[in-house]
């Protein structure tokens, strides 16, 4: 245990669903719009998971109008409204930077089967 | 000089995020009640401070003289003596007890305590120097200093060039730090920022001097 665990208590959260590199998510995330406040989607693959306890964070990989997008998020950070789960990914490493250099069918991330 | 102030041992740091949602770097630090045991006033010491001590101690690990100016303020023995220089004493008695919720969130203050030792260190690490080439024909002295100076005119070093010694482990002080939280439950001050010194390290926390009062 860590000395300051006792501080970054009050800051974790326990309403993100479990994850891993591979799975596609929807992070619904708030943005703030001057006085208003609104909630956008990010969705994406997972490439990468990493830190620990607050310091936690992951990165979402998507590939929009042709661009590929990447954005990382602090696990515990209250900007995130939710965590959607949509597929989860058959991968074998924990961080997918190969994805970056592919495109198209290449890029495509084989979804995992229900253990039977 | 400073209106309040209180001692604390640095936990270490990580990190919270405010009310704007935004990361903000903290240091915790542990501020156990302080308790005063002598008023030092100018008419009678010299200057005005107040002595604290904190924490508790086990009455055999005092010696003589330490149980007896504690025994003398009736108050009860604690792990260090701490001195604190304030403005104004004359609020303050022997056996008064100062929490860390003497201290506001939005509060500037000023951080003092012991720095890491580095030790030894030569003229790169300790006053960014370049050093030397890692090749064109260079061996062994890739970390030196160079020239010192010049020849027989002056034929000496001038004082105060700056060479290789100890770094570290001095009385540094960080100005206008802001207060991010002060936890009189858990006893705990979240300072935003780094403070000097390692973890559990005694570190003295007064207000901000250099800060305008607000």
């Amino acid at each position: 245990m860590n000395p300051t665990d006792l501080v970054d208590q009050s800051s974790l959260r326990d309403d993100i669903p479990p994850f891993a590199p591979g799975d596609t998510l929807k992070v619904h995330v708030r943005v703030v719009e001057g006085s208003r406040e609104r909630v956008q989607v990010f969705q994406g693959v997972v490439i990468r998971r990493q830190g620990a306890g607050v310091r936690e964070t992951f990165t979402v990989r998507k590939v929009s109008f042709g661009v590929g997008v990447e954005r990382t998020f602090p696990v515990h950070s209250p900007i995130i409204a939710r965590v959607e789960p949509v597929t989860q990914g058959d991968v074998r490493r924990a961080k997918l930077y190969y994805l970056r250099d592919r495109i198209g069918k290449a890029a495509k991330i084989k979804e995992k089967r229900a253990a039977r | 000089m400073a209106t309040k102030a209180i001692v604390g041992e640095k936990v270490g740091m990580t990190q919270v995020w405010d009310d704007q949602n935004r990361l903000v770097p903290v240091t915790v630090v542990r501020v156990e009640p302080c308790r005063v045991v002598q008023v030092k006033t100018t008419e009678h010491d010299g200057y005005a401070a107040l002595q604290v001590t904190y924490g508790q101690v086990k009455a055999t690990r005092l010696n003589q003289p330490e149980a007896g100016h504690f025994r003398r303020a009736q108050v009860d023995a604690g792990k260090r003596l701490v001195e604190l220089r304030v403005d104004d004493v004359s609020a303050y008695q022997v056996g008064q007890e100062l929490r860390v919720d003497i201290l506001t969130p939005g509060e500037h203050v000023d951080v003092t305590a012991v720095s890491r030792g580095k030790g030894f260190t030569g003229v790169m690490k300790r006053h960014n120097f370049k050093g030397q080439g890692a090749s064109h024909g260079n061996h062994k002295h890739h970390r030196a200093p160079g020239s010192i100076g010049a020849c027989a005119t002056p034929s000496r070093v001038f004082k105060g060039t700056r060479m290789a010694g100890r770094v570290g482990h001095q009385k540094v002080t960080t100005l206008n730090l802001q207060i991010v939280q002060a936890d009189a439950e858990r006893d705990l001050l979240l300072i935003r920022g780094a403070v000097p010194g390692p973890r559990g390290g005694v570190v003295l926390i007064r207000g901000a001097v250099k800060k305008d009062a607000s």
